[in-house]
Order: C-alpha cells, then structure tokens, then sequence
C-alpha cells in the first residue's frame, strides 16, 4: 500500500534534507528519522524520510543474492 | 548500492529454484496473503504472481490498500467539499482522486465558484497550499495507512503550530493489524502464511503480527517490495511450514527494525486517537482507525460533512475478496458488470486492487506460458 | 515595442510591420518575403499532408521551447510516415502582452530547427487575443513532405527497435514545471527526426514516434492495429537515469512517458545489425536497441512484456491522466 524508495541524502539543513536519484532532487523532510547522516541511503515516502537504510543490513541481502549466483 | 540486483532475471530464477524444493517437500498448494497492494503490484508488475501461481503459491490479496477499503462515504464528503464549498481547494494522493464515485471521480467534477482539486505527492504539500492562499479554504484528503501516517501528522501538528485557520482535514487512517485479526477471526479464510507490508512496518515494526504466530499458528514474513524481496518473503513462509514453525520473520532487515521506528509513533500519536472504523467491505473494526484529537481542524465538523456508509451494489463481493476468502473470478460480477471502465466495487478501482489487477494481468485473459 | 499589443492583431500598417520586422526577420526565407496570401510550391508525387497544434507549458523548457517543439513534432510525423518534409506553415495565437523578445527566441528555433532539417517556413498566420484569452502562446502547424516508400509487410518475427531513450521529455515537462517540487539536470529529447529517413532504405516496415502515451500505447496502436501478437522485452528498454527515477519515485510507469525525438520501427529481423549499426553512428540513436518482436506468447491485438526479473505482464493503452501514487 506504500510505494517509499531509498534515494541518497545529499544535504542536510535542519529537519530537511535533498535526496538524489539519477540527476532528480527533491527536498525530504527528515523529521521522522533520528539521526541521518549525508551519504546515507533515507526510505522516502511521500516526501518524508520513514527511515535510514541499515548498509551493513542491504550488504547481507545483496551478497546473499551474489553468493547464490557464483554457486549456481 | 546495488539495488538494481533485487530485480534482476538471473536473481530471481535462483530463487524460484529453492521455492520449487520447498514446495516438492511440502507437497501441496500453498496459500499466502500479501496483506500490502503494493506487493500486489510487485507480484504483478513483475509477472512473479503468475509464475509463483503456475508453481503452486496462491498470493492472496489482502487488505492493505487505502483506495479499496476507504468509505464511499469518505469520497461522497470530499467531492461534497469540491462541488459545494466556494473558494476551496481540496488537495489529496493521486490515488484517491481517481476512485470513481456515483460515475465520476473527483478530478472529473465540476467544482464550485474559485474552488478547485489538487494531486499532490507529499502532505507537506497541503500546508504550502493553505500558505499560499490564505484567502481560500484548503481540505485535505487525508487516507492511509501506518507509513503515511506520521507525515500527515506532521503536517496537523504543524498547521496546529502556525496556528493555521483555513486548512482543514477529511480524515480516513487506518491500521493494519487489527482486519488481520477479523480475517483470522471470521474463519472463511484458509491461508498458510502472510507477507506483512515492508512500509508500515518501517513504523509499526514486527512486534504488532505476533499475535497471529502465537494465538493462531500462521506463519509470516516482513518483506520489500523488489521482486526479489517478495520472493524471500515467500521462502521464509514456506521454510517455516516446512521446519513446523511459526514467527514472524524479518527479511526486510535494511529498512525494517522489531520495534519499528518509535519517533514516527510518537508524532503519530500525538495528532491522532485510536477509534473504531469503517472499511469499505468490511464494515466497522473496533479500534482500526485513528481520528484528529484536535477536533478544529475536522473537516466534516466544520462543515458539517456526512461520512455516511453506503452499501456497494448488493451482488459485490469486494468484501470476500479484500478477505481472501473468494479470488476475484468468483465474483458474479467481476469482467461482466464490472470491469475497469464501469467498476461495481472498489477492488476495481485502485491500480493495486485484486480486481483490477486480475482483470488486467489476471488469469482470464492470460493464456501464454511464462 | 517590448510587448505584444493587441492592435497588432487587427490588420492594416502596425499589423505588416510586426509581422515584417519580427517575424519574416527572423524566420527569413524567400517564401515569407513575398507577403502572398498563399505560398506557391512545386510539388508531383504521392504526397504526405499533416498538421498538429501545440499547447505546452511552460513554452521554454530544459532542451527546447513551443517553437522547437512545433516543428519537430510536424517534422517527425512526416518521418515516420515514410515522408521527406519539406514545407511547413506556421500559425501563431499569441495573448496580449507575449514579450516580443521570447517571441523572437521562440521563432529563432523555429528556424534553427527547420534549417536543420532543410524544411523551410513557406507560409503562416499571426492572431493576437486579449489577455487571459490564451497561455502566452500556441502553435498550430502543416506539414508537407514527399512521400519516399510504401512500408512493407510486417510479418512474425520482425524486430522491434527504439531509435533512443524513452520518455526524457515527459520528465523534463515536469520538473520545468516545478510540479510536486522535484528538480534536476534533465533535458527534453526534443528535436527533428529527419537524420532517421535513411532507414526507410533499409527495409523498415512501420515506424511512429513515442509521443502522447508513451511506449507501450505506442506499441498498443501497432497490435491492434494490425492485428498482430507484440512482444517486447523490459530489460533492453533504454530509458535515462532521471526517468527512471522519477517513474520510481512517483510511482508512475515510464512506458506511459513521452518522447519529442526517439521512435519505434518494425524491421525484418535480418536488416537488425545494419539498422543497429546505422542507429549508433547518429546523434538521434545513440542509445538505439532491439526491444522486441511481432510474435511470442501474446493473441494478436495484444503487447506482453518480460519483465526485467523474467515474468510476463500486458501492456494495455494509457487510460487517464499519469498521476503519482504514495501506494
């Protein structure tokens, strides 16, 4: 029911941020997130940051996939 | 980050392979319900639905799609707003405005002297709008689940902040587990696991589904909406049905904690209470909506709106369908009366409705192989 | 005089002069020169005859104007129909108070793209209304071209190619506009299709450009209209960064987003390397691919799509506006 897509933060000024994505920027409201740090990759949805996406976490998921792929 | 992998052919086919070995060890149909329409859309957009059918998982839509399950009555105030309120500009999601109401939709209508609609992306928007045009009413349509929520929230509190007087709030918020509960408690579906929405529980975390492991045995996975999320979500489901388990399984760990996201809650909270509320084919759930504790910015009671329910037409059946306890080909309505151009129920309205998208990608009409 | 007046548009000594000094200027070609009520052309042949208007906001825009527009989109629907362009007529509804110097921009391009093509402006008309009657400014054009081929049979097993990137105009339109507040380096692909006229030498059959609806519409047209199974292939789709991105944000299906300079052909599957090759070696094909086929899983009339991650979906004709889904 809820379309949010991880876009990468580049700047940070207060409670809002800019996200990027293939040369498009948007301003995000980073209020419902603690913490965001430039460089992180922030889930948004609707124009609101819901949350900083853990790398090590989307490392794991990602090299699951790639492991998978070497042992077939 | 290499997201693009999460969609690619090659990651995909692997882990079709590993679905097929679990379902040869678990020897039958397997019945799971994407309680989210956006997985709907993954499943579908990316063909997987199919392929996963053909091979013996049943993804069942659930619930979780606010254009399906909002009141008709909520839609009949907010065109009521755009029709009869002069100087008004409602705002809401691209979603809702295209839902068809008595024939036409909300972009389609003829609105009142200097009134007009407006598509916006963020609720942020809605605020800037009021900004704007201090001389005019703003209404927000505000619908949605857990993930969207909190920015709506934000979007009170803030207009509660500023002090604010001409923008006001048509409300139709909804929480996801407590239908789950009335599906599991009405006991005409027959399901084997669920796929719990990514988003939502982005806020909500995976604590609030664990009743359903613990009080009724079923199985379920938190997944993402890449292809490849979806079908980890899956083998989670059917890993467990084959150890003899139930949990609730986290396998959207980059983006979804146990505990959720506690910041997002609170603002939540301090916007919106906890009431009982109707869903379009259910009918009402105790305690299943949340409405503005700040009754001024209460749209219907500013302006004395009427969020009456209607019935559908009496053979829909959107309402077994939300459950999962019909497909959408069992409908005596479904791509007769009601197909796309002409809905009869809301499941063929929203781009991720059951309906719709049977209709459009659906078994019916699909005759190849994949 | 900085602004369009509306006396301009009433006839008579100020109405000439406006026209003479800003338009025939700027425009500057033989034709025009001549003030006729009629352009006089030498013409024999099959002919092909098209006219269009255009309506566009904002009428400057990241890789182009209204007047670029025009005449590639009046170009283009020559091109595709197997059509050298040749001449093209002009008319302009300009609202009280258009600044004469955008106007002077707009029709600069409107040369530099006719020129390019080596199509010349022969004819056109200028009407003035009052403020608020119209947005700034439209265009409605015809075109003339000569007719170069009769396209050939498709038949099962012929390519589909797109001559580039698909749906950056679309894009461009709404981040000039500021629409939902998104903003970003992203050009319109805008431009005359002239340079693809080669193509009809080496065996295409059926050619359109990816305008209105996009792709798969596009695509839609062509199944139905020739009762024939398409099929195309998601992966070998190319479509830039940003329109990926904005599709993904706002949740909106990139194969429903226009394009101003790419086009779809059918090709006999054996000319595929030539035209490919060909393709690369021009500015307007650069990303040029083999998208798919006529044949495959689908009933005549009908366009399946394999997806990137493998599975199969329909691509059905766009219904309604493309609006973004927080869903």
């Amino acid at each position: 029911m809820c379309l949010a897509v991880p876009l990468k933060l580049v700047e940070i000024e207060g409670y809002e941020g800019i996200v990027e994505m293939g040369g498009i920027k948007r301003r995000v409201n980073l209020s419902l997130v603690e913490n965001p740090q430039r460089g992180d990759f922030v889930l948004v949805h609707a124009g609101f940051a819901i949350a900083v996406i853990n790398r090590e976490e989307a490392e794991k998921t990602l090299s699951l996939i790639r492991e998978m792929e070497q042992h077939s | 980050m290499e997201f693009s992998l999460l969609r690619q052919k090659k990651s995909v086919e692997l882990l079709l392979q590993k679905v097929d070995s679990l379902l040869e060890s678990i020897g039958r149909e397997v019945r799971i319900m994407e309680v989210c329409g956006t997985h709907t859309m993954t499943a579908y957009r990316s063909g997987l639905g199919h392929v996963l059918r053909k091979k013996g998982v049943r993804l069942i839509s659930g619930p979780g799609c606010p254009v399906c399950i909002t009141p008709e009555g909520v839609l009949l105030a907010a065109a009521k707003v755009v029709e009869e309120m002069e100087n008004t500009i409602l705002v809401s999601f691209g979603d809702m405005l295209r839902v068809p109401v008595d024939g036409k939709s909300l972009l389609t209508l003829v609105p009142a002297q200097n009134s007009s609609v407006k598509v916006i992306y963020a609720p942020e928007e809605a605020l800037k709008t009021a900004e704007l045009n201090p001389d005019r009413r703003v209404v927000f349509l505000a619908t949605g689940f857990e993930t969207t929520i909190p920015s709506i929230a934000w979007v009170v509190l803030e207009a509660q902040r500023k002090n604010m007087k001409n923008l006001f709030f048509i409300t139709s918020l909804r929480l996801v587990p407590p239908p789950l509960r009335a599906i599991l408690c009405s006991g005409d579906v027959n399901l084997d696991g669920f796929i719990y929405p990514g988003h939502v529980s982005v806020i909500i975390g995976s604590r609030p589904y664990e009743f359903i492991p613990e009080e009724f045995g079923v199985p379920g996975a938190v997944a993402g909406f890449e292809p490849v999320d979806l079908l980890l979500g899956v083998i989670s489901v059917l890993q467990q049905i084959c150890a003899g388990e139930a949990k609730v399984d986290i396998v959207y760990t980059r983006a979804v904690q146990p505990e959720g996201n506690p910041a997002a809650r609170k603002i939540m909270d301090t916007a919106f209470e906890c009431a009982d509320a109707e869903w379009r084919g259910f009918g009402v759930i105790p305690r299943s909506g949340l409405v503005l504790r700040n009754k001024v910015l209460d749209a219907s009671r500013e302006f004395g709106l009427e969020l009456s329910s209607r019935k559908a037409h009496e053979a829909c059946r959107c309402g077994d369908v939300v459950k999962g306890s019909i497909e959408p080909e069992e409908c005596p309505l479904f791509a007769r009366t009601c197909a796309p151009e002409s809905p009869q129920g809301p499941c063929m309205v929203s781009v991720e409705g059951s309906c719709l998208i049977h209709y459009k990608y659906g078994s019916v009409r699909w005759t190849g192989s994949a | 005089m900085d602004r369009v007046s509306l006396s301009v548009g009433s006839g008579g000594k100020l109405m000439r002069d406006f026209v003479k000094e800003v338009i025939v200027e700027t425009l500057g070609n033989p034709y025009l020169e001549q003030f006729g009520d009629s352009a006089h052309v030498n013409l024999s042949g099959d002919l092909c005859f098209t006219t269009d208007s255009f309506v566009v906001r904002p009428i400057f825009f990241p890789g182009g104007d209204i007047g670029k527009l025009a005449v590639s989109g009046t170009i283009n629907d020559l091109v595709v129909a197997g059509a050298r362009p040749l001449f093209l007529s002009l008319s302009l509804i300009i609202e009280e108070g258009f600044f004469v110097h955008d106007l002077k921009n707009i029709l600069s391009s409107v040369r530099a793209t006719s020129s390019s093509a080596d199509v010349l402006v022969v004819t056109g008309d200028t009407k003035v209304v009052p403020k608020g009657d119209a947005d700034q400014l439209y265009i409605n054009t015809a075109g003339i071209g000569q007719k170069l081929v009769e396209p050939g049979n498709i038949r099962e097993g012929d390519v589909l190619i797109v001559t580039d990137c698909v749906g950056d105009h679309s894009v461009a339109i709404m981040v000039a506009r500021g629409e939902f507040d998104f903003w970003g380096d992203v050009q319109s692909d805008c431009r005359p299709l002239h340079s693809l006229l080669p193509l009809w030498d080496m065996g295409v059959k059926w050619m359109r450009d990816i305008t209105r609806g996009g792709l798969a519409t596009v695509l839609c047209e062509l199944a139905e209209e020739k009762h024939i199974p398409v099929e195309v292939w998601e992966r070998d789709v190319p479509f830039s960064p940003a329109v990926n991105a904005l599709a993904e944000i706002l949740g909106i299906d990139s194969f429903y987003l226009a394009s101003e300079g790419s086009a779809v052909l059918v090709a006999p599957q054996d000319k595929t390397d030539e035209i490919i090759a060909f393709l690369h070696g021009i500015p307007e094909g650069r990303h040029a691919s083999v998208i798919g086929r006529i044949g495959g899983k689908g009933k005549p009339g009908e366009v399946v799509l394999e997806t990137a991650s493998g599975g199969l979906r329909y691509l059905e004709p766009l219904t309604g506006e493309l609006l973004p889904r927080i869903c």
